[in-house]
C-alpha cells in the first residue's frame, strides 16, 4: 500500500503497465516491484527447482527472486530484475517458471519432491542408463527448471559499445561515492561518476538520513548537479560490471529500459570500456538474510529493503510488518515504520542485549502458501507462539559490495570486529575503497573516507588539492552483529534457503560437507549455491558460514569463491553491439564492385575482400558461366579484377638484398622492367606464400601477394626489416588500396590492352614477365605481362580513382572482341588446367618440395626457411603435387583422399587427398590438383579417390599438374 | 580516346548529417608516403605529431612513416616516396558531437590530453585500421582503407544516430 508523504515518486505521472494479465497502477519513479508492492502483489516468480513461489528479497539490483520477462515477441527481455526494472507506462511484463499462472503452478509439485532433490540431486539420480542424460534428462530437468526464456528470433534491440577515459572512475554515487567525486572534481580532475540507479545518492535515497541539517536525498541531488556544473560525467542507469588489467573497467549502461517510447535509433544498452587513471569503489554494501526455516515466502524480505520501499516509492510493503534483526538495523526499520503508521506487531532479536521492547528469540517458522500470514517465535525464555503479520522484514547484518575488489584475483579478508569481509589492500591496483564497501557503515564514515580516497586517487595522478569540508551527517555505526547467524534447523522437515535463486538451503550446504565436499569451491559446484543469474550475492557469505560451521573450521579459514566478472548481467549483444550481420566484419568492396553487381554476379567473400564468383548470361547456372567464361579466356579475351592482391612497395639501397633474403630464389639478379615469380617460406622451412615481384627501378621493387596472405607477408617484412635484417637499408608500405589492377587474359588481350594504352605493346617492347609504365587513356599506369591462365596475359594497373571506369572500358573493347569478364570460378578453372598453386595447395603444412619447386631454393644465397627446409622429413616421403585426371566421368571432390586400388579405404592406406577440383572444358574432363604419397614418380598409375563425407568415389589417373599446355608456349606467345 | 574519369572513395554516400555531428569526405591533391632511408636528414614528424610542410600536412602515420597531405612533393634525398593518393578515403567528422560519435568507434582518448589538436593516431574504427588526425577543436579526420569506405561511413552513420537518439 502506498503511504502518503513517502516517496521520490512523482504522484502527478500515473501510469499503467501490465504484469501477466492485469494492470497494475504506478508513478513516474517506480519500479515494477514497487508498483506491484503498492497494490498488495507480493508474488512475482517461481524458484529455479522447487516452483516455490516467491516475492521481492531486496530493492536493488542483488534480486535473487523477483526475475520477470518484459516486452513481447522477439523484443523479449528475460531474467529482468523487477526492483530495478523501471515502471514505465504502457510496459508489458510477466512472470516467469510457472505454467499455467504464477498463483497456481503445476510444478510446484517438485516442491513435494524437495527431500528428494537435494544437493548432488542430478549427480546422482540421472546417472544411468549414461546415454540418457543428453536425450532425456537434460531436457526434462532444463523444462522443469529454469528462469526466463529468450524468443529464439534474431534480436532486433539496438545495441551500442563505447569506449571512455578519465582521471578518476567512483563506481557508486551514494555519500562516499559522491563525496569522492567532489573532492576530485573540485581539484580538476576528469571524473567519471558511474550509479546503478536512476537517482544517484544510494542509502540516502533510502533511508531517513540527514546530510548538512537537510533531507539525504536532497543533499544528494544538489551534489549531483553541483558534480555536472563542474564537468563530472555522472552516468546512472550505469552498473560497473568488471575490473580488468591496466585500470580499465567494463560497464553496462541501460539507456533505454526506462522509456515508454524511445527513439528508433536509441540504444537498448550501451556497454562501456572505460579506462581510468584511478578508481574509487564506493558500491555499498548488501544486507544479509538470515536462514531461519521457511524463509523465503513472499512477504519476507530484508529490512533494508523495507525501509527503501518506503523512503524512495512511499510503499509499505504490507499492513503488519514484523521485523527479526541481529543487529540494530532492524530497530531502525520498526521505527521508520512505526513513524509513517504502519503498524510493527513484533521485533524479534537474538542478542542478549536486545534493545528494551524488543523480544528477545527468534523465528522458527512462517506460514501462508502464496505469501506470508504468520510467523513462528521461540522467545529465549521458552515457548512458541504465533504473531500475524502479511510481512518480516530481517536484517541480518552487511556485506561489503567489494565484489570488483577479486576480479583481478585477490581474496576479501575476514574481519572479526564487523563479522563481515573486507577488501584486501590494493586488490586492484589504482583502486580504493570507501564507504559501507571498505567497511565503514555510517554516512559520516561514508563521506569521510569517500574523501579520503579521493586525495589517494589523486597524489596517484599527481593532483594535490586542499580538502573540501565535509557535510555533517549521523555518525552512529550499526552495532556489532556477531556472530554471522548460522541458524537454520537441525532434524526437522523445515528448510531454511540460502540461495533463493538456485534453491539452496542450509541442509544441502551441510550434506555437502557430509559428503566431503568440504572446500567452498567444491560446495559451490556440488549444492549450485551462487550459480544462478544473481551469481549468490545475498547468500555467498551466508552459505561459506554454514559450511564453516558444518566442517568445524572458522570462516576466514574456509574462505569465500572467486568473484569473477561480470558483477552483473551482461547481454552479449551489448558487448558486440553492431556486430551482427554485415557488420560483423569490414567489407572491402573492389572499385569494379558496383558495376559487377549490377552485372548479376554473386559475390564471394576472400578474406574480408568480395570477388565475383561468375557473370551469368541469361539462366546459366554457375557451372555453365564458368564453363563458358574459362573457354572464352582460352579463344579470345577474358577481364578480371586483380586489386585485392596484395601490392607492396619497396625502396632503398636494401631492396633486393631483403628480397633475396625472403624469398627462396634471388632478386637481386632480376633485371629493370622485369618480373619473377617469387616463393616464400616461413622459418619453419614450409611454403608462406606466393606471388611475382616487378622491378621497376635499382632500388624499387613491387611484391605481389596472394590476396588470403597480404597482410601476413606484410606483417612478415615489418618483422624482418626490424628484426632480422635491420642492416637493410630499406623502407617498405602496402600499395594494394593505391592501385585497381586488371586481368587481361587471351589470345587477342594484346589487341584489347593495345588499344587502351598509348605506348607499341609488342613482344619486343613487353615480352613474357615484362613490366613498365604506361599510358592508359591518358592516365600513368602500370602494366605487368603475367599469366595466371596460361594465356598471353596482362595486367594493367591504374590509381583506384580510375578503377571503376577502366573496368567498364576494358569490358566494352573485350566485349567487342566477343571477349568479356570472367569470375573467381573460371580464374580457378584455368589455373587449375595449368597447375599453378593458390593457398587451397599452400596450406601451411606443404613445403617448397612437395609441390616440386624445391629447386627454386636458392643454392647461392641464404633465405628464410632454407636451413629448415633441408631436414630429411621435409624431403623424403612427402606427398607431393600431382594432378589428377577423372576416369569414367564422375567429378573429383575438394577434400577427398587417394588410396591404391584394391586396398581399404582407411587411414593407415591413405595415399594423398583432393585439394582443387574442376570441371575442364578445354581438357574435356573432370580434373584436379591434390597431394600423393611421392606422385612425382606415379604418372599414370591409378587410384582411388573416396570422399567419406559427401559418400563418393571414383578411379582417378595420375598426371603433371601441368595439365593444358605444357611447354607454356601460348602465355610466351 | 577519351581520358578515365576519377571517382572518389566515398562518391555518393557522402555528406550526411545527424544531430549535432555531420560527415564528410575531403578529397586532397595528393597523399604521399615518406619514409626516410639511411642518411635522410629531412626530419618526420615524431610519434603522434603533425606539421605543417610545403603547403600540406605532414601526418605521422607509423614507424619512420609519414603521410603529406597536399600537393605532389618534389624528390626529397634519402626519402623514400610512394603515392598513396588512392589508398585512403578521408572523412571529416565535425560538429559538437563528434568526440562523442567517435567514443563508439575507437578505444583511443580523445580528450585533449589524449588527441589535442594537430595529433595523430593509429588505431581501430569499429573493426577497421584507420588514422585518426584531430584537425580543429570539433573536427577530427579519419583515414581509413578506400576498399573499406563503405562500411566506415555505415559504421559512423550508426554512431552518429545512436548519439543523436540520446539528445
Amino acid at each position: 500500500m502506498r503511504v502518503p508523504g513517502y516517496g521520490l515518486i512523482d504522484r502527478d505521472a500515473p501510469l499503467k503497465f501490465r504484469f501477466d494479465n492485469d494492470w497494475v497502477k504506478g508513478y513516474a519513479g517506480d519500479t515494477v516491484a514497487s508498483a506491484l508492492l503498492a497494490q498488495g502483489t507480493r508474488l512475482m516468480g517461481r524458484s529455479f527447482k522447487y516452483h516455490r513461489p516467491r516475492g521481492p528479497l531486496t530493492a536493488d539490483s542483488a534480486e535473487p527472486n523477483a526475475l520477470i520477462t518484459t516486452h513481447d515477441g522477439a523484443r523479449r527481455i528475460p531474467n529482468v530484475r523487477a526492483t530495478v526494472q523501471p515502471a514505465i507506462h504502457g510496459l508489458r511484463t510477466r512472470s516467469q517458471n510457472a505454467w499455467p499462472s504464477l498463483g497456481l503452478d503445476v510444478l510446484e509439485v517438485n516442491d513435494l519432491a524437495a527431500p528428494f532433490l537435494g544437493a548432488g540431486f542430478y549427480y546422482k539420480t540421472f546417472m544411468w542408463p549414461p546415454k540418457a542424460w543428453e536425450k532425456l534428462y537434460e531436457p526434462l530437468i532444463r523444462r522443469a527448471a529454469g528462469l526466463g526464456a529468450l524468443s529464439g528470433d534474431p534480436d532486433p534491440w539496438r545495441q551500442e559499445k563505447a569506449f571512455a577515459h578519465c582521471d578518476l572512475l567512483v563506481v557508486g554515487g551514494g555519500p562516499a561515492g559522491l563525496m569522492a567525486a567532489r573532492e576530485a572534481a573540485e581539484a580538476g580532475a576528469d571524473v567519471i561518476l558511474a550509479d546503478e540507479d536512476e537517482i544517484l545518492g544510494g542509502r540516502l535515497t533510502r533511508e531517513a538520513e540527514a546530510v548538512d541539517g537537510r533531507p539525504g536525498h536532497a543533499w544528494a541531488a544538489e551534489t549531483v548537479a553541483a558534480l555536472r556544473a563542474m564537468g563530472v560525467r555522472v552516468m546512472p542507469r550505469t552498473t560497473v560490471t568488471g575490473a580488468y588489467d591496466g585500470g580499465t573497467y567494463g560497464a553496462l549502461e541501460r539507456v533505454s529500459h526506462h522509456l515508454a517510447d524511445p527513439h528508433p535509433d536509441l540504444p537498448r544498452d550501451c556497454f562501456w570500456r572505460i579506462a581510468a587513471k584511478s578508481c574509487v569503489l564506493a558500491a555499498g554494501a548488501l544486507e544479509r538474510h538470515i536462514a531461519f526455516p521457511m524463509n523465503d515466502r513472499p512477504g519476507i524480505m530484508l529490512g533494508s529493503a523495507v525501509r527503501a520501499y518506503l523512503r524512495r516509492w512511499g510503499v509499505a510493503p504490507g499492513h503488519r510488518i514484523a521485523i527479526f534483526t541481529t543487529s540494530d538495523d532492524g530497530h531502525r526499520t520498526a521505527a521508520d515504520l512505526r513513524a509513517a503508521g504502519i503498524e510493527v506487531p513484533a521485533v524479534i532479536d537474538p542478542r542478549e542485549d536486545a534493545p528494551e521492547g524488543a523480544i528477545r528469540g527468534e523465528v522458527v517458522g512462517t506460514s501462508g502458501r502464496l505469501g506470508l500470514t504468520r510467523i513462528e517465535i521461540r522467545p529465549s525464555g521458552g515457548g512458541r507462539r504465533w504473531i500475524e503479520c502479511d510481512a518480516l522484514a530481517v536484517s541480518g547484518g552487511w556485506n561489503p559490495t567489494l565484489h570488483l575488489t577479486c576480479h583481478l584475483g585477490a581474496r576479501p579478508v575476514w574481519d572479526e570486529t564487523l563479522a563481515t569481509f573486507v577488501p584486501r589492500d590494493g586488490a586492484v591496483p589504482g583502486m580504493t575503497v570507501a564507504g559501507a564497501a571498505a567497511g565503514l557503515f555510517s554516512t559520516a564514515q561514508a563521506l569521510e573516507s569517500g574523501r579520503e580516497a579521493a586525495q589517494a586517487a589523486l597524489a596517484r595522478i599527481g593532483r594535490q588539492h586542499a580538502s573540501t569540508a565535509l557535510p555533517k551527517a549521523d555518525a552512529t555505526p550499526p552495532r556489532q552483529i556477531a556472530p554471522l547467524d548460522v541458524r537454520g534447523p537441525k532434524g526437522t522437515r523445515h528448510r531454511a534457503w540460502l540461495d533463493f535463486q538456485n534453491d539452496v538451503t542450509v541442509k544441502d550446504v551441510r550434506q555437502a560437507a557430509q559428503e566431503n565436499y568440504a572446500s567452498v569451491e567444491h560446495m559451490k559446484r556440488y549444492t549450485t549455491q551462487g550459480m544462478a543469474t544473481d551469481q549468490g550475492k545475498t547468500s555467498n557469505v551466508a552459505a561459506l558460514a554454514v559450511l564453516a560451521d558444518a566442517t568445524g573450521r572458522g570462516i576466514p579459514e574456509t574462505g569465500t569463491t572467486t568473484f569473477r566478472p561480470p558483477f552483473s548481467p551482461v547481454p552479449i549483444s551489448a558487448m558486440g553491439a553492431g556486430a551482427t550481420g554485415a557488420g560483423f566484419a569490414p567489407e572491402r568492396l573492389t572499385t569494379s564492385d558496383p558495376a559487377m553487381r549490377a552485372r548479376g554476379a554473386p559475390m564471394i567473400e576472400t578474406g574480408l575482400w568480395y570477388r565475383p564468383g561468375w557473370f551469368p548470361q541469361g539462366d546459366e547456372d554457375w557451372r555453365a558461366a564458368c564453363s563458358r567464361e574459362a573457354a572464352m579466356v582460352r579463344t579470345t579475351v577474358g577481364v578480371a579484377d586483380v586489386s585485392t592482391l596484395g601490392k607492396i612497395d619497396i625502396q632503398g639501397p636494401g631492396a633486393a638484398a631483403l628480397l633475396d633474403f625472403v624469398y627462396a630464389n634471388s632478386f637481386s639478379t632480376l633485371k629493370e622492367g622485369r618480373v619473377r615469380y617469387g616463393l616464400m617460406l616461413r622459418e619453419d622451412g614450409h611454403v608462406m606464400d606466393d606471388g611475382t615481384t616487378a622491378r621497376l627501378g635499382p632500388q624499387h621493387y613491387v611484391m605481389t601477394t596472394t590476396t588470403a596472405a597480404a597482410d601476413q607477408v606484410m606483417r612478415h617484412l615489418e618483422f624482418v626489416t626490424q628484426c632480422l635484417r635491420p642492416d637493410l637499408d630499406v623502407a617498405l608500405i602496402s600499395t594494394t588500396e593505391q592501385w585497381a589492377q586488371f586481368s587481361v587474359a587471351g589470345p587477342r588481350a594484346r589487341e584489347t590492352v593495345q588499344s587502351i594504352v598509348a605506348e607499341p605493346v609488342t613482344d619486343e617492347t613487353f615480352p613474357f614477365m615484362a613490366c613498365g609504365p604506361v599510358t592508359v587513356a591518358g592516365t600513368p599506369g602500370r602494366l605487368f605481362r603475367i599469366s595466371f591462365s596460361g594465356e598471353h596475359a596482362y595486367e594493367i594497373a591504374v590509381p583506384s580513382r580510375y578503377g571503376a571506369h577502366l573496368w567498364r572500358d576494358l569490358l566494352a573493347r573485350a566485349e567487342a572482341l566477343g571477349g568479356g569478364p570472367y569470375g573467381m570460378e573460371a580464374l580457378n578453372v584455368l589455373r587449375i588446367e595449368k597447375g599453378f598453386i593458390t593457398h587451397s595447395e599452400i596450406t601451411g603444412r606443404v613445403t617448397a618440395f612437395d609441390i616440386g619447386m624445391d629447386r627454386m631454393i636458392s643454392e647461392r644465397k641464404d633465405c628464410i626457411g632454407k636451413a629448415a627446409s633441408r631436414r630429411p622429413a621435409l624431403l623424403e616421403n612427402r606427398e607431393e603435387m600431382v594432378g589428377l585426371r577423372s576416369l569414367g566421368g564422375a567429378p573429383i571432390t575438394a577434400g577427398a583422399h587417394l588410396y591404391r586400388e584394391g586396398d581399404r579405404p582407411d587411414a593407415p592406406n591413405d595415399q594423398g587427398y583432393v585439394t582443387s577440383p574442376c570441371w575442364s572444358p578445354a581438357l574435356g574432363a573432370h580434373i584436379a590438383l591434390g597431394f600423393l604419397r611421392n606422385g612425382r614418380s606415379r604418372h599414370g598409375e591409378v587410384v582411388r579417390m573416396v570422399d567419406r563425407v559427401r559418400g563418393h568415389q571414383t578411379r582417378v589417373e595420375i598426371v603433371d599438374p601441368v595439365q593444358f599446355d605444357p611447354k607454356g608456349g601460348r602465355a610466351r606467345g | 580516346m577519351a581520358n578515365l574519369i576519377a571517382r572518389s572513395p566515398a562518391e555518393g554516400l557522402l555528406p550526411l548529417a545527424n544531430g549535432d555531428a555531420t560527415l564528410s569526405e575531403v578529397v586532397p591533391e595528393a597523399i604521399t608516403s615518406l619514409m626516410a632511408l639511411d642518411g635522410a636528414t629531412f626530419p618526420l614528424p615524431g610519434p603522434g605529431r603533425s606539421t605543417q610542410r610545403g603547403g600540406g600536412l605532414l601526418l605521422w602515420s607509423g614507424r619512420n612513416q609519414a603521410l603529406l597531405v597536399g600537393p605532389r612533393p618534389d624528390p626529397i634525398p634519402q626519402i623514400a616516396m610512394t603515392d598513396q593518393s588512392d589508398a585512403w578515403a578521408v572523412l571529416r567528422l565535425e560538429g559538437p558531437a563528434a568526440r562523442a560519435v567517435l567514443a563508439r568507434l575507437t578505444p583511443l582518448d580523445l580528450r585533449d590530453a589524449g588527441l589535442g589538436e594537430g595529433r595523430v593516431a593509429r588505431s581501430l574504427l569499429g573493426h577497421m585500421p584507420a588514422l585518426f588526425h584531430r584537425a580543429g577543436p570539433d573536427r577530427y579526420e579519419l583515414f581509413v582503407f578506400r576498399s573499406m569506405t563503405g562500411t566506415a561511413v555505415h559504421e559512423v552513420e550508426r554512431a552518429m544516430r545512436g548519439v543523436a537518439a540520446r539528445g
